[in-house]
This record gives C-alpha cells, structure tokens and sequence, in this order.
C-alpha cells in the first residue's frame, strides 16, 4: 500500500504540479485539491504548495487563509492530520495560525532565487525523519516575502521547544530572524518552511541535488507505517 | 447639458466636413486620405481609433514590410515548421507529437517611460501571445539592453525593468532561463527590454487567432477594460521621444500577474475540452486588433456590442474601449453549444467572461454603442491592408571611415603584467562581469522541468519526464559587430545563438528575432535594418533554421543619436534526452581542455577594443557559416556520445572570458598553453566566431579528436581543467578567488 498526499491548488499557486512530482518521486500517491472544496478526499496527508496565492495581493497568504478547504485543513491538523506549508503554504500556514510567527518582505527588497544551504534542526517531525538532527543540506529557496518574525518571546519558546525545523547556513537570505527557515507546531505534524524541497528531488532538475526527496519519504514511512 | 451626437456610421455619412483628430492620433495626411477613400466616407471616430492604432508602425510594420517578406522568400526547407510567420507565435515540431511555441518581442519604449510596469507587462504580452497558440508557457527569456552601467539613469531603470520582469514572470510561475542583460552608451535614452517565451503543447492542439461558422460567440475574458494604455500602440511606440511632448506615463499599461496566471489556467483548461474555435490575445491596439485580426483571418464577418465590454471605468468612450491597452485580456471565439461550458470554465477560476458578439456570415467587422453602429469597415483594411512604405535607405558616410579605423592596430599588452591587468578588467567590466544579483531575482525552478539556465549557454527545459525530451533557446545580438557592418552583425548573432544551442548539446531548429533599430525615417538606419534583415535572412537559409516569427522595434532613438543596430536572434533547439546535456562548468580536474575552430586577429568590435581602449571600429569578426553547423554537429555528436563533459562557446571576451567563466561555474581551475602559431594575446582576446572549447575526459580523447579530424574541425589541445587558478603557462596565474571577487562584485556595486 502506498500513501494519499493531497496538494491544495489555490488561485495564483505555482508548485503545485511540481509537488504532485515530488509525491509520486518518492513513491506516494499525489492526490489534486481544490481551494474552494472542503472536501479532502481523504488523503492521509496535506501539502500546501507554493506560488503567489492570490498575486500575494493584502500580504501573502492573507486570502488563502480563508478558502474553504483551509476550514478542513485547520481542524484536521489540530487532530493530526500532518500538513507540510512550502514557502507560500508557509505563509498560508501561519496567516491560518496553525505555525506561529509572521513573514515580511526580505530585507533586501528583492525577489531572490538561490541554491540555500540549510541545517536540519529537528529530524523529529512528520515531514523530517529521513533526515538527521544537524545534517547540511542544499535546497533551492525563491520568495519575495521570507523573513520570518516573531516576538523574542515566541522564538525563545520555538528554541526551547526544538520546533526551529531549519535554520539558513553561510549566507540569511531575507533577514529572518535566528536564521530560521522552517518551524513546526509542538506536535510536530505541521511544519512550514521558505525554501522549496520540491525542487530538490531530481539529479538532472533545477541544482541537480535530491536533497528534498527525504520531505516526502519521510511522511510516506511514517503514513505506510502508522 | 449639451451632447454631442453619437458618431455613428450614417452620422459620419451625413457629416463628412467634421475635422476629425488624426494626426494626434498617429496617422500622416495621406494615410488619413486613404482611409476616406477606403470607406468611400470620412470614419467615424471610433473607425478612426482602429485604424489609427492598427496602421501604427508597432502594429502594421508598414516601414519594414517589404524587408521582412525575405524571411519567407528565403526560407529553407524545414520539416520542423508547423507554423509560420504571421500568427501569434511560431509554432515548431520538436517530435514524440510535440511541438514547441516561441517568440521574442520589444517593449522597449514603454520600459524606459516606468520601467517596473513596462517590462512586466512586455513578460505579460508575449506570454499570451504563448497561450493563444493552445500551448502552456513553459520559460522565459529576457534579453536587455541599458545605457552605461554607471550612469545614474541606468540605476533607475536597470533596477526597475529587473524588479519587473521578476515580479510579473515569478508570480505566473514561468522560470527565466535566459537573455543577456548588455550596457553600452547607445541605449541611454533607449533601453531594449525584449522578452522571449516557449510554450508547448501536443500537435493536434495548435491553436489560430480566426473567427469561423457564422452563430459562433465571441467572448472576451479576462480583465476588465480600463483607460491604461490608451494609444499606447499609436503614440507610445511609434514615435521618437522628445522632451519638448508632456509625459508619456499614461499612455504606458499596468499588469496584474495574478490575474494572467488565471487567464492562463482557465485557458488551457477551455483547450482541454475542445471549447474553442480561435482565439487571440489582446495586447498592442486592445480590441481594434483582436477583432479585426479574428475576422479577417477567418471566413465570415464578426458584429460587436461594445456596451458588452465589462468596464472598470464606466466613462470611456467606445474610441477609448476599442483603443484601450488593458492588460490580461483574451478574446475566443466558442461555438453556441459550447458556450455555457466556457463560461463555467472561466467562473471556476474567477475570471470575468462576456459574450461581446458573434461571428456573421458578412465580411464586415461592424461594432455597436448604445445601438447606433459605429463602426462598418472591411477587417482586412484594418489588419491587413495598413500603408507600406518603400523608406529610402543609404549606407551613411561614415561607414567606411568606422571600418577603417582598425580595431587590430589597437596597442596591445606588452608584458605578461599588463596581459595578466587586461584579463582582470575584462572579466570584471559591466558586460562580461556575473549577472547573477541580475538573474537570482528569477525564479529558475519552479515547474521543476529547468535543465540549465543562465549563465549557461543555452536555457533548456525538459517537456517530457518518460523520455527526457527537451528544449534549448538561446538570445544573442551584439550591437557593437552590427553598427561596423549590419549585414555581417546580424549572422553574428545568428551564429552565435545557433552555436549555444548547439553548445549544450541540442540541435538548432528555428530562429524567431526582435529587431530593434533606430527611426526608419533616417535613410542611414533603414539601410542598417535592410542590411541586418538580409543578413539574417540568408544566414537562415544557409543553416536550415527558418525565421518563424519575431517583433520589429524601431524609433528607438533620442533626437539625431539612434543606438546601435540590434538585431536580437533567438534559435531554439531539441535534444532527444536531457540527460545527455553539456553543462559549461568545468567540474573533473585532469579533463583536457581542446579548443574548437580558428583563432585569427580579430579585434573589430570585440569586448576588448571597449574595455581596454573605449573604442568601436574595423570590421566584425568573419562569419562562416558552414564551419558554424559543423561545429554544432560537433558538439551534438560529443554531447549524445559522451564524449564532452563540459562546452562553453568564445564569443565576447574571447577564450579567457570562456575559460575565466567555467572554472568558476565548477569551482575548478585550468592550465593552458598558448598553442604554436598564436600569440597569448590572440590567444586571449580574440573574438573570431566558430569557436567553442570543450573538457574532454581523458578516456575519450582518441575517440574525440578522431572525430574532428574525420570531418574536419581545427581541435586544439589547450590546456587540463587543474588546480584553483586559471594559469596561462608562461604568462601569469590568477587565483579563482581573484577572479571571483573581480566577475561577481562589479554588477552589485554598481546597482545594489
């Protein structure tokens, strides 16, 4: 047997084909959402792709946050359902309130589109365990919005807790704080980050890395397993 | 409150002494006469708009024309071509029931005007452009063209066209794989911001901008129609700036990429389900063009209600609705059973759609307003039939002295120091230093199909997961070689654009080209455009890559000074499997580097002669075409065989640009000797075409360098990928992290 992993497609997503590809790489099944179906046709998990949702119009991920599949999302993941949030997914993610913390615009002011090195901090969530704590991986990142904020107050909880996912290595691209890249929620099935392991599943594709394949292997054990 | 009657038809009829506003509008005396004659009546204000916009030098090419027909006159034999010039886009067969899309096209007055808008909405245009053919878009390119790097207007419009691109391409999800990003002095006034797309699609889905099967509706989706870039096509594109004229800005359009990425996906999804019969994108002259163009290309008329239009601003006129130049707009016509389906379609992706007319089994385009008919014209006069003008051209004077003042009698280096100096400041000067603050503002990767980008030779995106079928494009024009000699210029910059395909290991196929050149109105210019277009159009038949579109710009000048002729050239190629690819990065210490083809003195307009010695003259370097296919034969062949590792083609800068680029892509050095009989300098900066240098592991060296010598390549053995310098025996050796700091920090420091 193998896993359903739902890809919502909001108005304005762009990865949402490719994380269908990522999926099937890794030996799940991509099942299509679509943003204004409540509907989640029982997939054992959720990916919320990135792209510019809604032309990233108000703030990104403002809107998205209220379509009618997030209805589902949001009372599913607080009951377990793991749920993945990729750079606009992310947004989504915590504009949904499921992960704390807010994005900004990059301090730079400037799209940027690079290869990013990052350090896995915590290889204990749904979406991480094929990874190892403090293991180095490269992982293509493109945003406008990714500096993560939050209050010291939060940031310190997120750091005691280990929900600091993953941390930006040699070079912060957006200014975000601690360096973070990615958090998760306390129970670890819900995790956001800015960078796009999509894009790092195939060796002839994009950098040439298949440092984000583990993303997907990762919750497929875990589902195949449960 | 008075009101001034409607003008319709029979009002036009009735009062033919009303003095109606054409040359505001763009048109000249006689052009205006025609129209009169045309419809046997003045025309209303409304016919008025449409032809004043379609008979535009941007919509009707009226100056370039008779120079254009060659690309067809001198096309070679092609089983590739499925669509010709004169559609949206070119359409290509690249096999497996494939076919690829691609165009280039200028918005380049409108980017110097308000540069984030004006080049977004040039990535907009031409995407749907893309879209109207029936293929998805899958990469963008952008070639562009700025004023001195350290001027300070180039750090308002640089930034600002960059911001642009990126912010309208990444928003639709389009990766940019490509283009050129060049600085001369020429372009101060004049930036060129041409984009270029691909799209693909299967065969059987091509789709054509004409109206057919009288009954069959005519819907118009996307945005609603506002008052941006109302006479935009007429005013903005077709004249020369002036600073004495008020502000341009309104007449430039604003782009919502959002609302494209829409218009995308419910298209697509319209062509799935056979929803359409044609269709046709609205970009330059708004709705003038897309009806007119819908009904003359197809069998019957079409009649329009323009109240229909949905507005975003109720007070336009029905001249300004039909001129409007709103962006993210499309026009289908959908046969009456299929229209319910249609509009469902567009609902489900929220985007507005209306039923604005209907085809007729006439042959005239007639338009309604508040009931009265306002326009009654035959399409086809309006499309089609536009002025053409014979402009006098004449090779200027000053030709022969620019070609005689000798670029190789330039001072050269004289001691290894000052060789080792001028390798510094070349690598390091605005046009051959990194792109990258340039290009990582680009999203590469998303649709997770993005085989290499920029800096690499070529773009290539694979289409197909199982087989590995792909797609290389590649943009190249250097105005330099064109102002020496126009002709020659232009196969330069065929050559040069075939030669990276190939370089990647695709094979070449089909050239579409953006020609951007000064007013047509100074017999100098029209000579360089002819000459270029001649060029271009027999070096198209001398390497089989028939010319399948493209976009001619011309005004592109301040007062007397016009920029340097530009012809732009896109190839696009097919590689049978992506995974047989040739990168540029040297990435294997030990692997021999060859050099392919001859090294002559050629100096003429080289990067070089500007960097070192600020100076334009002497003759480009030699074109020969016939050792430019063999050459790319060469490297397809090496490429499919694995015989290659790595491949970068010489064209500005030379071999040391080449060299100094490729190690740094792979983080690996290199070792050369100056071969027998060239000079380290030669060796260095010379820019003669043809050439390209590959790493070839050492297994396969015999079975290389047999090949090269059975057909006949020069291949000389240079030098060993080796070490963490770039060291030219004898000479000097540079450390990669010298030439690092030297490539990468000048773009940042002058426009960060």
């Amino acid at each position: 047997m193998t896993a359903r992993i739902g890809v919502v497609t909001f108005p304005g997503s762009l990865d949402d084909r490719d994380t269908q590809r990522a999926i099937r790489l890794a030996g799940a099944e991509p099942v299509v959402l679509w943003h204004k179906d409540k509907d989640l046709k029982q997939v054992d998990a959720v990916v919320l792709p990135g792209g510019f949702s809604y032309g990233d119009y108000l703030r990104a991920g403002a809107i998205s946050r209220f379509s009618p599949v997030m209805d589902t999302v949001v009372d599913q993941a607080k009951s377990g359902l793991p749920v993945l949030g990729i750079c606009n997914g992310f947004q989504v993610l915590t504009e949904a309130h499921l992960l704390p913390g807010a994005m900004l615009g990059n301090d730079h002011r400037h799209f940027i589109c690079r290869d990013q090195k990052l350090r896995v901090e915590n290889a204990a969530t749904a979406w991480t365990s094929d990874y190892t704590e403090g293991q180095e991986i490269h992982i293509p990142l493109k945003n406008m919005d990714g500096r993560y904020v939050a209050d010291t107050y939060t940031l310190d909880l997120l750091e005691a807790e280990g929900r600091v996912a993953f941390r930006y290595l040699d070079v912060n691209p957006n200014g975000s704080l601690r360096d973070i890249a990615g958090v998760t929620n306390e129970a670890g099935n819900v995790v956001g980050l800015m960078p796009h392991p999509e894009h790092a599943t195939e060796p002839l594709i994009g950098t040439g890395r298949t440092d984000g394949l583990p993303f997907f292997t990762s919750i497929l054990k875990k589902l195949v397993n449960a | 409150m008075s009101r001034t009657p409607l003008d319709t038809v029979e009002h036009a009829a009735a009062t033919p002494d009303v003095e109606l506003p054409w040359a505001e509008l763009g048109l000249k005396k006689d052009e205006y006469e025609r129209v009169v004659e045309i419809l046997g009546r003045r025309p209303t204000g409304a016919e008025l708009a449409m032809y004043s916009v379609m008979w535009s030098e941007h919509c009707s090419y009226k100056s370039s024309k008779v120079h254009l027909r060659q690309f067809g006159e001198k096309a070679p034999e092609s089983d590739a071509l499925l669509v010709g010039i004169g559609e949206n886009a070119g359409v290509v067969d690249v096999g497996q029931g494939y076919a690829v899309t691609f165009k280039v096209e200028s918005h380049n007055h409108p980017s110097y005007v308000e540069p984030y808008q004006g080049a977004a909405t040039g990535v907009g245009g031409i995407v749907r452009d893309i879209i109207a053919m029936g293929a998805r878009p899958v990469a963008v390119v952008d070639p562009l063209r700025f004023g001195a790097a350290d001027h300070p207007d180039t750090r308002r419009v640089l930034p600002g066209v960059v911001a642009g691109i990126g912010g309208y391409g990444n928003c639709l999800g389009l990766p940019n794989i490509g283009g050129e990003v060049v600085f001369d002095s020429c372009y101060q006034g004049n930036p060129l911001v041409n984009a270029g797309a691909i799209g693909v699609m299967r065969h059987e889905d091509i789709h054509l901008a004409k109206a057919s099967g009288a009954g069959n509706k005519v819907i118009l989706y996307g945005a609603r129609t506002g008052g941006d870039g109302i006479g935009g096509a007429s005013i903005l594109a077709s004249e020369t700036f002036d600073d004495a004229k008020p502000s341009k800005r309104p007449a430039v359009q604003v782009g919502d990429p959002f609302q494209e990425k829409l218009l995308i996906e419910c298209t697509l999804e319209a062509f799935r389900e056979k929803l359409v019969v044609g269709i046709q994108d609205l970009g330059a002259a708004g709705l003038s063009c897309a009806t007119s163009e819908l009904a003359s290309n197809g069998s019957g008329g079409m009649r329009v209600v323009l109240d229909d239009v949905p507005l975003r601003d109720s007070t336009l006129s029905p001249e300004e609705i039909l001129m409007s130049e709103s962006q993210e707009r499309m026009c289908a016509v959908v046969e009456p059973g299929k229209v319910d389906r249609f509009l469902e379609i567009c609902a489900k992706w929220d985007v507005i759609a209306t039923v604005i007319g209907e085809v007729t089994d006439g042959d005239r385009l007639e338009i309604y307003w508040h009931g009265g008919k306002i326009v009654d014209v035959d399409p086809r006069t309006v499309a089609h039939d536009g002025p053409v003008y014979e402009r006098p051209y004449a090779r200027p004077e000053w030709q022969d002295a620019l070609q005689a003042d000798d670029a190789n009698k330039l001072p050269r280096p004289e001691t290894s120091e000052e060789l080792k100096d001028q390798v510094l400041r070349l690598v390091a000067s605005p046009n051959q230093a990194s792109k990258k603050w340039i290009t990582q503002q680009y999203d590469h990767f998303v649709q997770g199909n993005t085989v290499l980008a920029q800096p690499e030779d070529a773009g290539m995106i694979r289409i197909d997961e199982q087989s590995g079928l792909g797609v290389a494009i590649a943009t190249d024009g250097n105005g330099r070689y064109a102002k020496l000699d126009p002709y020659h210029g232009a196969q330069l910059a065929l050559a040069e654009a075939y030669r990276n395909v190939a370089t990647t290991g695709a094979k070449p196929l089909a050239v579409s080209d953006c020609l951007n050149f000064g007013s047509p109105e100074d017999p100098a210019v029209m000579w360089q455009f002819a000459e270029a277009v001649r060029g271009l159009a027999d070096g198209c038949l001398q390497l089989g890559t028939p010319v399948t579109g493209g976009n001619v710009s011309l005004y592109n000048q301040t007062g007397e000074a016009a920029i340097h002729p530009t012809p732009v050239v896109a190839v696009l190629g097919v590689i049978d499997d992506v995974a047989r690819r040739t990168p540029a990065a040297f990435r294997e210490e030990g692997q021999l580097l060859y050099l392919l083809g001859d090294t002559r003195e050629e100096f003429g307009g080289s990067a070089w002669s500007q960097v070192v010695h600020d100076h334009l003259g002497g003759l480009p370097p030699a074109v020969d075409l016939e050792r430019e296919r063999l050459l790319a034969d060469i490297l397809i062949s090496a490429s499919r065989d694995g015989m290659i590792d790595a491949a970068h083609d010489l064209s500005d800068g030379g071999l040391v640009q080449a060299v100094v680029e490729s190690a740094l892509l792979g983080g690996k050095g290199a070792r050369l000797i100056v071969p027998d009989g060239l000079d380290a300098f030669t060796f260095l900066f010379s820019e003669s075409a043809g050439r390209a240098i590959v790493a070839v592991p050492r297994s396969e060296e015999v079975r290389f360098t047999d090949m090269c010598g059975a057909r006949g390549l020069p291949a000389t053995r240079i030098g060993v990928v080796d070490g963490d310098a770039v060291e030219v025996q004898g000479e000097f050796s540079l450390p990669l992290e010298r030439l690092r700091t030297a490539h990468e920090e000048t773009i940042p420091a002058l426009l960060a």
